[in-house]
């Protein structure tokens, strides 16, 4: 009884420290202007995409519905963003093209993160035959030029939104296992895993009491840099006639717009959009990973001081 | 460098392009068991012309004779024939490199000379407003899709302002030869390598500035300090050699990479390289094109990290003896 007593109030101070840690994380991370900027951007965007049934008509989308309206029209012709070569509202396509981007940005980069984590910390604590199996194939992985394999799986599994993101997040994953292989190489070596091993600690308590929670950090701040890399990968492969064909996202608008030649008319209304809202992810991401890395990392934390 | 040294990564190359190879072989067949019946869909070819058609592609007999064949042909530099064209894909392949070698060449020349020399700046007066400028132009550009960036100044120089062409390679209907035609390609290359130029800059702009940065930081710095060089000195001969090391395996790593990096910025100017090229097999779909380029893109990652290893063995004696 007494240490079932011991166990629960170790694990209370456990959760203390944690939330003390988490509280200490942003109270340095609202002091990051940067990373405040990107963090309100993100929070936009999500809004968009969370409201976007209250902002704009989702039958507006399709073409049969706008065959009344004005093609070409301009946004003073037609509020708020104008239409494009087939009558539809530009508007409704951003606003709903802003669910599909995040949604394949997200997702594709939790396969990454998973993926590239298992492999990086596999490889980095088991060592042996496992470890240079999974090394050659992440080095595999890194050398195959990643569009042309992306466009030809993409090509193989057929244009829809799932499959867009199994190919990004099947061939986003070997940086992340680079990184966590080489943080839990080092953390193995540590003195207090020593200690812990040498008390008999099973892998598994090692494995979830050190080297988990010291290499999530690190794969938190690798993953908000993923996300940028994997929502211009979709804009690309949507780009290239690989997204789904059915769902408005942001890279199939850019596509319509060159396809429907709305650079030689100058319909700023239809190629601008979409481009900014990437731009407005990307940075997002990009601004809230910096912070967060150096927050996270003591090493670059000294150098910024 | 030892010859054990250049033998061990040489070798590895080698392995690396093997299983490409093979990788390859798989990939292409999973796409399509069937490509003639896929590619002659709702003709009605007879039992012999169907076996025409597959030995003129190489789809005939077993799989394991396919791919016997096909590692036996891929050796010998043969890469089949297109489905489009009817032509061999190698020969399109290798007419179709130069458009690409000379727009990623000068991009990627101009951007790591300029990427660098930003870099440095940045890194040597950190916090002034030059710093805080070349990071803010360096996140923007690396948020823009490439493509995008590359409409964007199309737009704006192309269809506003008119002062260069729209696409191609060259003025059509024109039969101009010698500097005339080398000026006109340049005035179609403008913009496509300008958006290039753009797109990679950022990325070596921050690679250098991080590692200036750290090298900054080391003893060797404040001794020469402490000796009473000047500020340009310390900069030019002790920090900028050593910070450059890690630029120059990744402007060799990159190399590699875009080669196939172009595709959407050739499509939206219609440069006829690898990367339209790729976009044409796309959209037809012709997969033995589609087949070779993938396996041309692969060897070129490959054999630029080769490049890469061992200029930073020569570069860096401290690699060498790992």
């Amino acid at each position: 009884m007494s240490t079932a007593a011991t166990t629960a109030s170790a694990r209370r101070i456990a959760w203390q420290r944690r939330r003390r840690a988490a509280a200490r994380v942003w109270s340095e991370y609202r002091r990051d202007v940067p990373g405040m900027i990107g963090l309100g951007l993100l929070v936009l965007v999500v809004l968009m995409a969370l409201a976007a049934p209250l902002l704009a008509d989702e039958g507006e989308l399709r073409a049969v519905n706008a065959v009344g309206n004005p093609t070409w029209a301009t946004p003073s012709e037609f509020a708020p963003l104008g239409t494009d070569n087939l009558g539809r509202s530009v508007w409704a396509q951003f606003v709903w093209g802003s669910r599909i981007s995040l949604l394949v940005g997200l997702a594709a980069t939790a396969i990454a993160i998973v993926v590239g984590a298992l492999v990086g910390i596999v490889a980095g604590f088991f060592g042996g035959p496992v470890s240079s199996i999974l090394m050659r194939l992440t080095e595999w992985f890194l050398v195959i030029p990643f569009l042309p394999l992306a466009i030809v799986l993409a090509s193989i599994l057929g244009p829809s939104v799932e499959n867009i993101i199994f190919v990004i997040g099947i061939t986003s994953w070997p940086a992340t296992a680079l990184v966590v292989r080489a943080q839990v190489l080092t953390l193995r070596e540590r003195l207090y895993v020593e200690r812990s091993r040498a008390l008999g600690a099973t892998r598994r308590h090692l494995l979830g009491r050190h080297i988990l929670p010291n290499v999530s950090p690190l794969i938190v701040a690798n993953l908000t840099l993923t996300v940028p890399v994997v929502i211009l990968s979709e804009t690309t492969l949507s780009f290239l006639g690989l997204g789904d064909p059915t769902r408005a996202s942001w890279g199939k608008m850019l596509e319509e717009s060159f396809a429907a030649g709305a650079l030689t008319r100058n319909a700023w209304w239809y190629y601008l959009p979409p481009g900014i809202g990437i731009m407005m992810v990307v940075l997002a991401f990009v601004l809230i990973g910096h912070a967060l890395e150096q927050i996270l990392d003591p090493r670059l934390r000294e150098r910024r001081s | 460098m030892s010859a054990r040294f250049v033998a061990v990564k040489v070798l590895g190359s080698l392995a690396t392009l093997a299983f490409v190879v093979v990788f390859n072989f798989f990939l292409f067949r999973v796409v399509e068991p069937d490509p003639v019946a896929n590619l002659f869909r709702g003709r009605n070819l007879t039992q012999e012309q169907r076996a025409e058609l597959q030995q003129q592609f190489g789809l005939d007999g077993s799989r394991l004779e396919q791919f016997g064949r096909y590692v036996q042909q891929t050796a010998q530099l043969n890469l089949g024939r297109s489905y489009v064209s009817n032509e061999p894909v190698a020969s399109e392949i290798v007419e179709r490199a130069w458009p690409t070698i000379a727009l990623v060449g000068v991009s990627t020349l101009l951007s790591t000379v300029f990427g660098v020399l930003l870099g440095i700046v940045a890194a040597w007066r950190r916090g002034s407003k030059t710093d805080y400028a070349s990071t803010t132009f360096t996140m923007t550009t690396y948020s823009m899709p490439d493509f995008w960036l590359g409409m964007l100044l199309l737009i704006a120089f192309a269809v506003v302002l008119g002062w260069f062409p729209v696409g191609g390679i060259t003025d059509p209907g024109s039969d101009a030869s010698g500097i005339a035609k080398l000026l006109d390609q340049a005035h179609h290359m403008f913009l496509p390598a300008l958006t290039l130029t753009l797109a990679y800059l950022g990325e070596y702009t921050l690679i250098m500035r991080s590692s200036l940065l750290e090298t900054m930081r080391e003893d060797y710095l404040v001794l020469a300090r402490a000796k009473g060089l000047r500020d340009v000195v310390v900069r030019n001969r002790h920090a900028v050699p050593n910070a450059i090391l890690p630029v120059v395996t990744l402007i060799a790593i990159n190399f590699g990479f875009v080669l196939s990096g172009a595709i959407a910025v050739e499509a939206i100017f219609s440069w006829p390289g690898l990367g339209l090229l790729t976009y044409d097999s796309l959209n037809a779909p012709d997969l033995p094109m589609l087949q070779g380029l993938f396996l041309v893109f692969s060897a070129s990652v490959i054999f630029f990290n080769l490049i890469a290893n061992l200029l930073y063995a020569y570069l860096d004696p401290r690699v060498r003896t790992t």
